[in-house]
């Protein structure tokens, strides 16, 4: 019978936590379509992973294992999960929108017949779906209108389903045939930064950073935070940190519950990238600039020198001595204030105007609309 | 390569039946097709006895992205066109753009088609990978680089999230190009000449071999059915303060309140 079929697609023999948020997400559609939720893992080394991925609400667990999946070919991949959905009889397929889960998403919408929807935000209670569109700017509600659909959810959206009662765990047996892409070598980012699409904090800098020294107080601020590190257009253009870091438009998109843009004024394409996150904070010396209009808490000033001040590791010490801990940052409390009450000042006049693109910030508005990328 | 005509403002609002209110806005070149155009050129200088085509699907003003190729040093444009491929999704657009590689690749062996990394309006970055899917080619995305390349396969550098990933792929192939992979240059003197008397050929359904039914909204996997502006954010705070140090105390404390560090 028909089916919700959620895919784990591993990443160098490992799945990421990212991976439970696509039972989160087969939950909710399971749910609105009243469907059984399974799930499936391809790779070299699948049936390992079955167990973990299969005990987090899936009824059946299908493994697609096979010497050639050891790294990600869009074809053999492609087939692999072809495979599994043909396996199970689903009707839905929920991949991730990551780099691989998006090319298995189109391959898989040409062999299946079926309509694709991806970077998919919110499942609605009849089966429809939203996803973002002109560059954020617009929410599209989407109707399948095919038997079979496939949808890839966007990163750090839907609930990490948790692990509850035993995987039922079932082989697919899969003949990749000739291959027409061949897998050569793996170069890893030599740095080992948090990954910005599965990051809960992105601590990001851009050109009022000043050079590319500024981006040590933002590496600082972000390691003791445990946060990803982003960046603008404008830094990353200029030299001062590597492309993987940019968030928008052309970089990465994200959604973290905690956002801290220093020195970043928000040109619209950087604000399709981050825009969905949870909290954002701003800090900027220039009040007006989009981000510090349409942050949750704007704090005008320099970096330089609001940021030295505020690692809350050196403030954690004072307020909480208890027994640090080795791995990650330490849980902090909140204590009193001894200065003058905190003072809150409503700012009527943002409400995301910039976002929905009233302000008049268009990418037609400059000389080059490649200058904005 | 593969080109789309798209808003030059993503800045839309939504008209009374509830779609984009594109209607009057103007059109331009894809800003993610500049790179994909920029490294067909790049192969076809280093490629000797190469040429490069540029392919849209669209209506009679889209014919202008394939214009603005040429400027930028394309050789040639391939025009789909006709009311049949109107209100297509990523389905039905990727299986115009294949039938159409299909039948250049009959009149002369296609090695390579070139993406951009999405476009700006839709923006879902899967019709490279689509049309590879109905060619039955090989393809990779978030190429950063085209290495090697012979008569029989390409070496690509793919963006992964962690790293790098260097592959082979057998010719004929597609990829969808990320920006890091050049810096566009701008159009030529001699190539906006060219784009002015360039004539395109225009190919409908018929002369593709597909049905009108298979194309458009009528081949169609998916149909936006609404669109909306996203929802406003909750207004926001100003921390005010005296000094520097002040603010950051109140921004820390206040992130600590919400649990947020």
């Amino acid at each position: 019978m028909a089916n919700i079929l959620a895919v784990a697609i591993p990443q160098r023999g490992a799945l990421g936590p990212a991976s439970y948020e696509l039972l989160g997400a087969g939950r909710v559609l399971a749910d609105a379509l009243k469907l059984p939720l399974n799930a499936a893992v391809v790779g070299a080394n699948a049936k390992a992973l079955a167990a973990d991925i299969g005990a987090r609400g899936a009824e059946k667990t299908y493994a697609v294992e096979h010497p050639s999946l050891a790294n990600f070919t869009e074809e053999a991949y492609a087939k692999a999960v072809a495979a599994a959905v043909a396996a199970a009889g689903a009707t839905r397929v929920i991949l991730p929108s990551s780099v691989a889960g998006r090319a298995l998403a189109a391959r898989l919408a040409v062999l299946l017949k079926a309509g694709l929807a991806t970077d998919v935000t919110e499942i609605l209670p009849d089966g429809k779906v939203r996803r973002g569109y002109f560059s954020g700017n617009l929410v599209a509600e989407i109707e399948f209108k095919t038997p079979v659909a496939v949808l890839t959810v966007a990163p750090m959206t839907f609930p990490r389903a948790e692990a509850k009662g035993a995987a039922n765990v079932q082989d697919v047996s899969f003949d990749p045939g000739a291959a027409k892409s061949e897998f050569v070598s793996f170069a890893a980012e030599a740095s080992r930064e948090i990954d910005l699409g599965a990051a809960e904090k992105v601590v990001a800098g851009g050109f009022g950073l000043g050079g590319p020294d500024g981006f040590k107080a933002v590496f600082d601020l972000a390691h003791a935070l445990g946060a990803a590190v982003g960046a603008s257009r404008r830094a990353v253009d200029s030299g001062w940190i590597p492309y993987r870091h940019q968030v928008g438009l052309t970089g990465r998109m994200v959604r973290p519950k905690l956002y801290i843009a220093v020195g970043i004024s928000g040109q619209i394409q950087h604000l399709a990238g981050m825009s969905n996150a949870g909290t954002i904070v701003a800090i900027n010396t220039d009040k007006d600039c989009p981000l510090m209009q349409m942050a949750s808490i704007a704090v005008q000033g320099e970096y330089a020198e609001l940021l030295p001040s505020s690692p809350p590791r050196s403030r954690t010490a004072r307020a909480t001595p208890s027994p640090p801990s080795a791995h990650r940052p330490q849980r902090l409390r909140s204590v009193p204030s001894r200065g003058p009450a905190v003072r809150f000042v409503q700012d009527g006049e943002r409400d995301g105007h910039v976002l929905r693109g009233r302000s008049g910030l268009t990418l037609a508005d400059h000389p080059s609309r490649l200058a904005n990328l | 390569m593969c080109v789309k005509s798209t808003p030059s403002s993503v800045n839309v609002g939504v008209d009374a039946s509830g779609q984009p209110k594109i209607a009057g806005v103007p059109t331009s070149l894809n800003p993610f097709d500049e790179f994909a155009v920029e490294e067909s050129v790049r192969l076809k200088e280093r490629v000797a006895g190469s040429t490069a085509t540029a392919i849209t699907v669209g209506n009679d003003a889209a014919a202008e992205v394939l214009r603005e190729a040429i400027a930028r040093g394309m050789d040639a444009g391939v025009h789909v066109s006709g009311a049949e491929f109107d209100g297509g999704d990523s389905f039905a657009t990727s299986l115009a753009l294949s039938a159409a590689i299909k039948k250049l690749h009959g009149e002369k062996p296609v090695s390579l088609v070139i993406f951009g990394k999405n476009t700006s309006d839709i923006g879902g970055g899967v019709v490279g990978t689509q049309t590879a899917a109905w060619l039955d080619w090989a393809s990779a995305s978030a190429v950063k680089k085209i290495d090697a390349i012979d008569e029989k396969s390409v070496t690509v550098l793919r963006n992964m999230e962690d790293g790098a990933d260097t592959l082979k792929l057998a010719l004929p192939a597609c990829v969808a190009t990320v920006k890091e992979i050049n810096e566009p240059r701008l159009p030529s003197l001699k190539g906006k000449m060219a784009s002015k008397k360039a004539v395109f050929p225009k190919w409908g359904a018929a002369e593709l071999g597909l049905q009108a039914g298979q194309v458009g909204a009528a081949g169609a996997g998916s149909t936006v059915v609404k669109a909306a502006l996203p929802p406003a954010r909750p207004a926001g705070l100003k921390i005010e303060g005296a000094t520097a140090a002040e603010k950051a105390t109140k921004l820390v404390d206040i992130l600590v309140e919400r649990k947020l560090i």
